[in-house]
């Protein structure tokens, strides 16, 4: 129309002939157009600013014209209307005229402007709610990294590594359980771990809870201490520190790193190393470096949460826990293979 | 053309395709065929408006699930207004919980802007709320809960206000397009799987195999971004692995279609309804020239794509000449999915569908170092407010690109020197700090860096009318806009709003500078309720008047806001989740007697 004509408008521009018989709302200019030019407005109610800001300050005809450079022309150039493949010239983020002041900042009110409306007791609910939305997050995830068969070279086995975190952002209960054994046979292993984690920086946790064997026997329960978190390179790695109620320490790491192959196939190499403060015959474990666990899971992501995997791991008690191992006529290093399938929810 | 006999056979037609079956739970204007808005009969308008809210199935790509709509359709219906009128709106809450509309972009009293918790109590089960408040403005808007996920589940709706005069954009019809991403996944289950694995949604990452075939970064960049634990496809973090993009509640299967006659000037009015996704948007073969952002007319600019963050609105005017259909395209901003709706001059017509473009990577300067472009560095000079600690963070970061295969010199402790950010609270939600965040507004967003043919910039974006205050701003306040994409927080500041955030403050008709600074990899549009902004860029007199500004990773937008609108009122990144993880914050604007 008069002002803006986009695209090589004709004399017709204005005109917004609508092919169509029925039109509903049309806006075009034979639609009734109330002349009052300030329509009578009920009052805003209360607290409303009083002076609106006019946005879209309709102006007149005459006025129309005056702020668009572009009336009347064809495809829009010059400055709004670069050329292809021409990148605007960066501008200045501020001209220098524009003085930025240092008033002091007010301070934030302690009360709701809302309250003065619909009152403090309506308000007071949904404004707990809005806190709870904008951040407050309770969640749970419970991985298991590990839940394989393995094929041994004495008698198959199974073996399951879990660990669980309820609880928000920064504060969680963390659960872990890991443990093995042999198909014709007992549990070899199971051990849990209740520990409070703490978020303390933008990659790691520190933990602290206890610990308890139920396997072997006998029975052991321990405090631990520890760290978990996301090393550079992206490695998994979790670190703890266990005291058992008889005064021995032992000690834990562990690490994985998640290498994608493609999309969905990921290569998992994991290694574990396990030390004692003291020699502990009862549950067949050494003094110093007890054990080493190196081992390779390829795994396939139906969905990212349930992957089944095949792998390999091999596994050496170190030192005296070795001897101990073949005192008691079992394999001191074993290579084996594994197939499991790792899940989360 | 449109004889009522024709009509009858299209729809007839579109019965016989199995589409209006589908379609028949729209309204008109969202409907697949549709002739226009003015042809729409089941327009909202008038002084007296009524809503309910409630459940539905909502259905695409041949899935059902569950989804609340408003007066039974997803999106809602179309809200046609008039600059003058004044609009008594009921809202009627049949769900079992409590709910809102928020009236996004529009001037009213604050206790109608709703927000519950900041303007009102919200909307109780079985409840009717009247929302009344003269309508101040014209343009393009649109309308959604407020209330928990209830946005992601396909409550929202779009609002076209006629100016009390004559139209300044000169057009022969208009469609509304509603931009949108459905999932069958709850909103709070895509929440916890992110808070439970970052990247989860994200099947672009980078892997051996793109290694081995020598895409994606060398080695040396993979070792150095590793070493930082960053991700360079972390583009989006809900993806099109569970969304389906839709334009007016129509998947691409749906193939939601405009009509129109050959060399008729088309008015779309394109709204970005999405929870999460920002899109480009694109016409293959057809310019478009860009004459309203945020419902707030331009000075006109052609373009062929242009990026909308979520909440934005844009309006574009184009001129089909050809007896052709064409592809209307979004796609979201990391390419994993599209939606491809098509404008024609009959039904039947299919837009041809373009194949997903090659998913772009963060750089540097998405981080942040963004003097590591010599042109950044002219902007950085710039930039008002420019303190030491960020001039030091900019020759850090001319370290940083001298980086070696051993990645010395770049290590994590510089993406996070609390130095250049003292206000900001470190903790575990802040994973990075920009060392040196540029203005970006002049630059092409994130993946249409390179693409051959003409992509809006803000910069490009100049207001028709002359600013409404010529104000200098009487102060500046810095806000970061900080996460842990790993752990999934979001935050301002580093202080979630659950946290017990304090609110911004500011006097009644104050002018006040915000400068945004983005100290994530992802783009946030950050929206202000109540108010417009300029966003400052170029010269003072006719920047862009918008009540959404997307700021760019690493990026820093500055806006001057003219605090006019007395009371509460929310101020959040409208990606629903990142606002759900803590980024939002209250801001009030009050008398100074009235300041506590």
């Amino acid at each position: 129309m008069f002002a803006v004509a986009l695209i090589a408008a004709p004399g017709n521009a204005q005109t917004m002939t609508m092919p169509m018989p029925q039109m509903a709302m049309p806006p075009s200019p034979k639609a009734p157009v109330k002349k009052p030019p300030v329509p009578a407005r009920k009052p805003a109610p209360a607290a409303s600013g009083e002076d609106p800001l006019v946005m879209n300050e309709q102006p007149s005809p005459v006025d129309a014209a005056a702020p668009q450079p572009h009336a009347g022309h064809g495809p829009p150039e010059g400055p709004a209307g670069p050329m292809p493949g021409m990148a605007m010239p960066n501008q200045p983020s501020a001209a220098p005229e524009e003085v930025i002041g240092s008033a002091p900042a007010p301070a934030p009110p302690s009360d709701h402007a809302a309250d003065a409306i619909w009152g403090g007791a309506a308000q007071l609910p949904s404004r707990a709610e809005l806190r709870r939305e904008n951040g407050a997050f309770q969640g749970s995830m419970i991985l298991f990294n590990l839940a394989e068969y393995q094929a041994r070279k004495a008698s198959d086995g199974y073996r399951w590594e879990g660990e669980g975190w309820f609880g928000g952002d920064i504060n969680r209960l963390v659960i872990r359980a890991e443990g093995e054994g042999e198909l014709r046979g007992p549990v070899e292993k199971a051990e849990f771990q209740a520990l409070y984690g703490r978020a303390i920086d933008p990659w790691w946790n520190v933990v602290a809870g206890v610990r308890y064997d139920m396997r072997p026997n006998p029975q052991r329960a321990y405090a631990a201490f520890g760290v978990e978190g996301l090393a550079p390179y992206w490695f998994r790695t979790t670190a703890t520190l266990f005291v058992s109620t008889k005064g021995e320490i032992l000690a834990r790491a562990e690490g994985f790193y998640d290498q994608r192959i493609t999309q969905r196939l990921v290569l998992q190499p994991r290694a574990e190393v396990n030390f004692s403060s003291r020699s502990i015959p009862e549950t067949r474990v050494g003094r110093g470096l007890t054990d080493i666990e190196l081992g390779a899971r390829l795994r396939y992501e139906l969905r990212r949460e349930f992957a089944p995997y095949v792998g390999v791991e091999w596994a050496s008690k170190i030192g005296e826990t070795g001897r101990f191992a073949r005192q008691n006529g079992q394999r001191a290093t074993d290579v084996n293979y594994v197939a499991g399938i790792r899940f989360w929810f | 053309m449109f004889t009522p006999d024709r009509r009858h056979f299209l729809r007839t037609m579109a019965l016989a395709g199995g589409a209006a079956a589908f379609s028949a739970t729209l309204p008109a204007w969202a409907r697949s065929g549709t002739a226009g808005l003015n042809a729409a009969s089941d327009t909202l308008s008038g002084d007296d408006i009524k809503l309910s809210i409630g459940h539905t199935r909502f259905n695409v790509g041949g899935r059902a699930g569950h989804a609340i709509a408003i007066n039974g359709s997803v999106p809602g219906p179309l809200i046609r207004l008039k600059e003058g009128q004044n609009v008594r709106l009921s809202v009627t809450n049949t769900l079992e919980e409590d709910t809102s509309i928020h009236w996004h972009g529009l001037l009213l009293p604050f206790q109608y802007d709703g927000v519950p918790g900041v303007s009102f109590p919200g909307i109780k089960p079985g409840a009717t709320f009247v929302y009344e408040f003269p309508v101040r403005q014209s343009g393009t808007y649109w309308y959604h809960s407020h209330s928990g996920m209830q946005e992601a589940l396909g409550h929202y709706g779009s609002i076209v206000i006629d100016p009390a005069g004559a139209d300044r954009v000169a057009f022969d019809r208009e469609h509304v397009i509603v931009l949108s991403d459905w999932s069958f996944l709850h909103p709070h289950k895509i929440l916890t799987r992110l808070k439970q694995n970052g990247g989860n949604f994200n099947y672009q990452k980078q892997t051996l195999a793109s290694q081995l075939a020598g895409k994606d970064q060398t080695a040396a960049d993979r070792r150095a971004w590793g070493k930082m634990r960053m991700d360079p496809t972390d583009i989006s973090d809900s993806t099109g692995a569970i969304y389906t993009y839709l334009v007016n509640g129509h998947g691409p299967a749906e193939n939601w279609t405009g009509l129109f006659v050959p060399g008729e000037k088309l008015r779309l009015r394109i709204i970005n309804a999405a929870a999460m996704t920002n899109f480009n948007v694109r016409i293959p073969g057809l310019a478009m020239t860009v004459v309203a952002a945020d419902g707030v007319d331009v000075q006109p600019v052609e373009v062929d794509e242009f990026q909308i963050g979520v909440a934005e609105t844009y309006d574009v005017v184009v001129r089909p000449l050809d007896d052709r259909a064409y592809g209307l395209i979004a796609e979201g901003i990391d390419r994993s999915g599209l939606v491809r709706a098509t404008l024609a001059p009959r039904m039947g017509m299919i837009g041809p569908v373009p194949e997903l473009r090659q998913r772009p990577l963060l750089s540097m300067k998405d981080m942040g170092m963004g003097a590591m472009d010599m042109g950044a560095m002219d902007m950085s000079g710039g930039m008002s407010g420019m303190d030491h600690g960020k001039m030091a963070g900019m020759a850090m970061s001319g370290e940083g690109m001298a980086r070696n295969g051993n990645g010395k010199g770049m290590g994590a402790m510089k993406m996070l020197d609390p130095s250049v950010a003292p206000q900001v609270k470190m903790g575990p939600g802040v994973a990075t700090l920009a060392p040196s965040p540029t203005d970006r507004t002049a630059e092409r967003p994130t993946g249409l860096e390179d693409v051959p043919h003409r992509v809006l910039t803000y910069s490009q974006l100049r207001s028709l009318d002359p600013n409404p205050d010529p104000r200098n701003p009487s102060r500046q306040i810095d806000i970061h806009l900080t996460a842990n994409m790993e752990r999934y927080m979001w935050s301002f500041d580093g202080v979630k709003f659950s946290e017990g955030a304090e609110p911004l403050a500011f006097r009644y008709n104050e002018r006040v500078r915000v400068n945004l600074i983005n100290d994530t990899m992802m783009p946030h549009p950050i929206h202000i309720h109540g108010h417009f902004f300029e966003v400052v860029m170029g010269e003072k007199g006719n920047r862009p008047v918008k009540h959404t500004v997307n700021v760019l990773p690493g990026g820093k937008v500055s806006f001057d806001l003219t605090a006019n609108a007395l009371g509460d009122w929310a101020f959040h990144c409208h990606m629903l989740l990142h606002m759900h993880a803590g980024m939002f914050r209250v801001v009030t604007v009050r008398r100074e007697e009235d300041m506590a």
